[in-house]
């Protein structure tokens, strides 16, 4: 089990080193940082001088080792835009866009895994036929068109729920939070359903499929002949044997939540990274989608470590790989 | 043979079947699968059921566990384990009789067992089921069970999961857990199809043995004539969807009275004897919607008379009644012609 988790975290390493390799070298060679730092007076003296600050007189290898360094310590050098430093400025919108996404997938995971025991269970039942018909409906309407209609029915008309912002928030060291006010938790509901509407229905249709297999398989026939009663064997036996796939499923849609949450973080008007992410492309701001690349490929390469982790946990065949 | 063995002996029959009927309605009409089955098997007993593929074999054990795929439904005659009615049980109270008065062991060992819990998770699961034991009783029942089951360092295996095992030793675990219950009737369905020869012996030795020692009886489904020679007392002939001759194995091996019986052991090779050709038997089992009128077995059949294509033969019985021993065919019923 140490051999598996030490080869994995180590694959991981490497292809951080990749995509930070690869952040780099647009932070270095898509036009010149100098020209796009100083101001146009700036005499060739002043231009060296910066230069050589900068570190671009080093060689290739030491300015990525130099740049590694400082992105493993969370320093991305300071916006072109408004000469902000990068870390703060994604430090300030990352738990905004965090916690969205965390409810967004908690939401579809204890939503969507239910729906889809039920709808596989109930197979030919009027109400699983409809929930998985009205499913293909959740599958198929855009997130921003639910957005506006989540804002139009619960904050416009019934003026149950904020529509817009991220209500009061805490600060607990950089990590602003909206979960400990009950306006920040009010705000939180609507754009968090309307981005997991999606991935419910996508959730719930995978583990209704994935059921209706397992519930096939012989080991259920003979769970059911020694006496195991439906509860237990729909949700230890049939259910531990679909979770695969959607733990697979769930990593790889919380990085596409996050691309995602730039429309409903727009519709909302959220202050989380897509935001941010929108107005670096806008301006050309080099060092903030540097550093967007790297939290975004971090993300993504920890939870599939973790999903390979979990995997062994689940399945006792994969240990021993 | 202990006493339980022998049926007189022992007062109720682990399983009564009596008249069993199943029929499967599609859209072009109803399907009798199975038809006017009758079977006792006595606690202690090995009773083989054999017959061709779609003959019944494991419809009735299915039909036995509750355990019909739907739309299949039982029409008609009734079914007791241990005296106790069962054809007529909700699936609820099905699943209350399943695992604690009748066990099944599957064909296929390496597909019957969940690969995602270790064995003694399954069996605690089982055992804890079907008794008030607690986590720790149950733990030390399961390495007696597994023990019992002839599994070397059961102490330790018992945290194994079900891929660290060898089909011979999983399909070992499958009857631990079919025996975790104590059930008195435990339905073999196929339980050595999928072994290797050597392991075949060993597995059906040890059904046998424990199910002396249990007192529980058996109905083993199989289509090897090898293993019911070896391990049944009695057999019981399929074809069709009907029992057509039921009796003591020796009996039936050596002396098969129905046509269709007598075609099956010919169609065994024997050791030492060099024939030419194997005997075989012409044609083809009827599918469910094209039986035959009068027997069914008639179009097939080398004795075959004008009355065999008119007249349904019911079962002759010899002895104690058409459910131990006895004969479905004309020939011995008022002749063919």
């Amino acid at each position: 089990m140490l051999a598996f988790l030490v080869k994995r975290v180590g694959n991981a390493i490497l292809v951080m080193l990749t995509v930070a390799f690869f952040a780099f070298l647009i932070f270095r060679f898509l036009g010149d940082p100098v020209e796009l730092m100083v101001n146009e007076s700036a005499t060739q003296v002043e231009r060296d001088e910066l230069r050589a600050r900068l570190g671009l007189n080093d060689s290739f290898l030491a300015q990525y080792v130099r740049f590694v360094g400082h992105a493993a310590q969370g320093e991305f050098g300071l916006s072109w835009r408004n000469q902000q430093s990068v870390a703060t400025l994604i430090a300030e919108r990352f738990p905004a866009t965090f916690e969205l996404v965390i409810i967004a997938t908690l939401l579809s995971l204890l939503i969507g895994i239910p729906l889809g025991v039920f709808t596989a269970i109930g197979r030919g039942r009027w109400w699983a036929e409809s929930l998985q018909l009205s499913s293909i409906v959740g599958v198929s309407l855009p997130s921003f068109f639910v957005g506006i209609i989540l804002i139009l029915v619960f904050s416009v008309s019934l003026g149950w729920l904020p529509g817009y912002g991220r209500g009061e928030v805490v600060k607990l060291g950089w990590w602003s939070t909206g979960l400990l006010t009950a306006s920040g938790r009010a705000a939180l509901v609507l754009p968090a359903l309307s981005l997991s509407l999606f991935q419910i229905t996508l959730v719930m249709r995978l583990v209704r499929a994935e059921m209706l297999e397992t519930l096939r398989a012989d080991f259920i026939k003979f769970a059911r002949a020694r006496g195991v009663k439906h509860r237990a064997l729909w949700f230890r036996h049939a259910l531990k044997n679909c979770l695969m796939p959607v733990i697979t499923l769930t990593a790889m849609q919380v990085g596409n939540l996050i691309a995602f949450a730039l429309v409903t973080e727009t519709v909302f008007q959220w202050p989380g990274m897509g935001m941010l992410f929108m107005q670096a492309v806008t301006f050309v701001d080099i060092p903030v989608m540097a550093a967007y690349l790297c939290i975004v490929s971090f993300i993504f390469v920890t939870l599939n470590t973790l999903v390979d982790i979990a995997y062994a946990v689940i399945d006792p065949r994969l240990r021993a790989a | 043979m202990t006493v339980a063995t022998h049926p007189s002996m022992s007062d109720v029959p682990a399983l009564d079947v009596r008249g069993l009927s199943v029929e499967f309605p599609t859209r072009k009409g109803v399907l009798t699968a199975l038809s006017e089955v009758s079977l006792t098997i006595q606690r202690g007993e090995i009773v083989g059921v054999v017959g061709e593929s779609g003959a019944g074999k494991s419809m009735t054990g299915m039909s036995v566990l509750g355990l019909l795929e739907p739309p299949g439904r039982i029409s008609a005659g009734e079914i007791r384990i241990g005296g106790k009615r069962t054809d007529n049980l909700g699936e609820s109270e099905m699943a209350h009789i399943r695992g604690r008065m009748v066990g099944a062991i599957f064909q296929d060992p390496l597909t019957s067992l969940n690969p995602l819990f270790s064995i003694g998770q399954q069996l605690i699961e089982t055992i804890r089921l079907h008794s008030d034991r607690n986590r720790a009783e149950a733990k030390a029942h399961a390495i007696d069970l597994l023990k019992q089951v002839g599994i070397p360092g059961a102490d330790e295996r018992i945290d194994h999961y079900p891929h660290q095992f060898s089909g011979g030793m999983r399909q070992r675990v499958v009857i631990a857990l079919a025996l975790a219950g104590n059930p008195q009737l435990i339905i073999a369905d196929e339980p050595t199809t999928a072994l290797d020869v050597s392991i075949q012996a060993q597995i059906t030795a040890l059904l046998r043995e424990l199910c002396r020692e249990h007192g529980t009886g058996v109905m083993l489904v199989t289509h090897d004539m090898g293993v019911i020679a070896e391990t049944a007392d009695r057999v019981a002939v399929m074809y069709a969807g009907r029992v057509i001759e039921v009796g003591p194995v020796d009996e039936v091996l050596s002396r098969p009275k129905h046509p269709y019986t007598r075609g099956l052991m010919g169609s065994i090779p024997a050791l030492g004897a060099r024939v030419e050709r194997l005997a075989q038997i012409d044609g083809a089992m009827p599918r469910l919607n094209a039986i035959p009128s009068g027997c069914a077995f008639n179009p097939r059949c080398l004795d075959a008379g004008p009355r065999c294509r008119q007249v349904r033969p019911a079962m002759v019985a010899e002895g104690k009644g058409a459910a131990e021993g006895g004969v479905a065919c004309l020939v011995y019923d008022g002749g063919v012609q």
